[in-house]
């Protein structure tokens, strides 16, 4: 199903000596201040755009995988991407060497240059990286691959740049999985979807027959663990996406839901209900053995390991209402960690291990929010009318959630859609979807 | 001007009619097992306590399970709209099987119960408002067989 890629990145000039240079960007602050970038078009020759627009029915290669690279560095909210109307190079002849004198005239504090050339059945992707105030190149690389790649090979220059410029690993070659959702409120119909990170080759991997709930990937693979209400039996499902081979996780005799990996794809985590009861269980994927992990009459749900695979946290409602606990991975030493006004749920650790973000309800709204491990710290990014279920972005920089609109007097208007938003509280924006949308979950990067 | 007035008196009034604190207690939404048996009861936010007109409700169905032997029934729990997914599937859960316990109280067997909970996933209201979020708060028993 999905296409196994290899590319080859082959530095083709490191400049001569890797010395700081003075375009970086800061993500730690929020920002206000974009950096001006200039995305030239990729140069490509005449018969590479034939042979493409012959295979894949693409015009101008080059132009598209700058756009991908563009749409990327905006979306993040770090970048400016200037206008190309006001380049005066151009796109083959900069890649060689820019007139810095004319990039900095329209204010590009950075310049990223490509060629594409289509050789022996494979797409040959060469950028460059330049510093315009600096007047150096700053990074060099190629990349091969079959030419319906030809997205990811945008995404993939985009990490590199991010890389470099911010000197944290990106999150842009990755993929989002959530369910897809359509109908009105009383008998919505809802499917599991893949997309791209950017919103684009969304498929759908379920039919609709079913109701089918919180999809979340495995962190090391391809695998994808979910809710589905299959014969209106509600369990915990894995489903393998390369190949649509989907099996129950353990054997139950009640709804098993709320499912999650293990840091390392091993376990599953998840809550069983029975009785009135919900409880946190794990299981091994690999000798299939079922661990309890709590035990307490109250609802445990909503477990997150931390990414050293060492503790879990968890939503309970044992002092009377909803809260954030933090145990030990076998369930001892369990402490309440949220102490504000309100009600929390939906803890999710945090890819880097400090934080965790949570969902937050008080007085009527819904807040995605994110706090230390031992309940400090507690920082709100966003309100609304409804929110939840936030998702990291592999590097811990980025939240995706989904929010829900409120009808009006008639029960009409309701829409799902997701959102996300910088771990700053800045640039909080739509994530443009093919249909409404809810439970998204952030894959790890696909290339690393 | 007086009519505005009337009207909106008469609106307040008929959502007061319709919920006590904030659990539902009118009949637009229910329907009947049997002739005087409603299908299904009415919980507070947060909350899955058996209300006295829940349990009225509860003997009532339990009394025609009893008279209708060969009947399974599966009563399916529901939360409203303003809580996080996962644990409103949790509460549906702990609402289906207070009134589950119930009717077991009452002599009606266990396997005769089956439980399933949709959480906050199907609403019988589409509404934002508190009264349609008391509507779907529910547990609701449905014939098996």
């Amino acid at each position: 199903m999905i296409k196994k890629i290899i590319l080859t990145i082959i530095l083709i000039n490191l400049s001569t000596i890797h010395s700081k240079a003075l375009v970086e960007v800061d993500i730690t602050r929020g920002n206000l201040d974009p950096l001006p970038i200039a995305v030239s078009p990729l140069s490509a020759d005449k018969a590479t755009n034939n042979k493409l627009k012959k295979e894949l029915d693409i015009n101008e290669i080059g132009v598209k995988i700058a756009a991908v690279v563009e749409n990327n560095l905006k979306n993040s909210g770090l970048f400016n991407p200037l206008d190309k109307n006001a380049f005066l190079q151009k796109p083959d002849i900069a890649h060689l060497k820019p007139r810095f004198e004319d990039w900095s005239l329209i204010k590009a504090q950075a310049l990223i240059t490509g060629k594409v050339i289509f050789k022996d059945e494979k797409l040959r992707v060469e950028f460059r990286l330049w510093d315009v105030l600096a007047a150096k190149e700053m990074m060099a690389l190629a990349f091969t691959t079959v030419p319906s790649n030809w997205r990811r090979i945008g995404h993939i220059i985009t990490d590199k740049i991010y890389e470099r410029l911010t000197g944290e690993k990106g999150y842009f070659d990755t993929r989002i999985i959530y369910v897809a959702e359509e109908g009105p409120k009383t008998k919505r119909i809802k499917k599991l979807a893949i997309m791209d990170q950017d919103g684009s080759n969304t498929k759908y991997l379920t039919l609709g027959n079913e109701l089918v709930l919180t999809p979340r990937f495995n962190p090391t693979n391809q695998m994808v663990t979910y809710l589905s209400y299959f014969r209106n039996l509600p369990r915990v499902y894995l489903l393998d996406i390369e190949t649509g081979v989907q099996e129950v996780v353990g054997d139950f005799p009640g709804m098993t839901f709320a499912p999650r990996f293990s840091p390392d794809g091993k376990k599953i985590i998840m809550s069983f209900a029975m009785d009135g009861n919900s409880d946190i269980y794990t299981m091994d994927l690999e000798n299939r053995i079922v661990e309890r992990i709590t035990s307490h009459p109250s609802i445990d749900t909503s477990p997150s390991y931390s990414p050293d695979g060492k503790f879990i946290c968890f939503n309970s409602d044992r002092s009377g209402y909803q809260q954030i606990y933090v145990m030990k991975k076998d369930g001892t030493n369990v402490k309440r960690i949220s102490f504000g006004k309100g009600l929390y749920g939906t803890p999710v650790w945090s890819p880097r291990g400090d934080l965790i973000a949570f969902t937050k309800l008080h007085k009527g709204k819904f807040y995605i929010g994110v706090m230390r491990t031992d309940g400090s710290g507690e920082r709100l990014l966003t309100e609304n009318y409804y929110q939840e279920a936030p998702s990291w972005s592999p590097n811990g920089r980025v939240l995706i959630f989904y929010r829900e609109t409120k009808t009006d007097s008639e029960g009409k208007g309701f829409s799902a859609k997701l959102w996300s938003i910088d771990l700053t509280g800045y640039n909080e924006r739509m994530v443009i979807t093919d249909s409404d949308a809810s439970d998204p979950s952030w894959s790890s990067l696909l290339s690393n | 001007m007086l009519a505005c007035l009337v009207l909106s008196a008469c609106a307040t009034k008929k959502v007061q009619n319709q919920m006590q604190g904030d659990v539902y207690t009118g009949t637009d939404t229910v329907e009947y097992l049997a002739s005087g048996v409603p299908d299904r009861v009415f919980f507070a936010t947060n909350e899955s306590v058996l209300t006295t007109a829940s349990r009225d409700t509860l003997r009532k169905q339990a009394e025609w399970l009893r008279k209708n032997s060969k009947i399974n029934v599966v009563l399916e729990g529901h939360a409203d709209e303003r809580g996080t997914r996962e644990y409103n599937l949790a509460l549906g859960e702990r609402r289906a099987n207070a009134a589950k316990d119930y009717l077991m109280t009452y002599g009606i067997s266990a396997n005769r119960i089956s439980v399933i909970s949709y959480g906050k996933e199907r609403p019988v209201d589409s509404g934002s408002n508190p009264l349609a979020w008391s509507k779907n708060r529910r547990s609701v028993t449905v014939k098996a067989n």
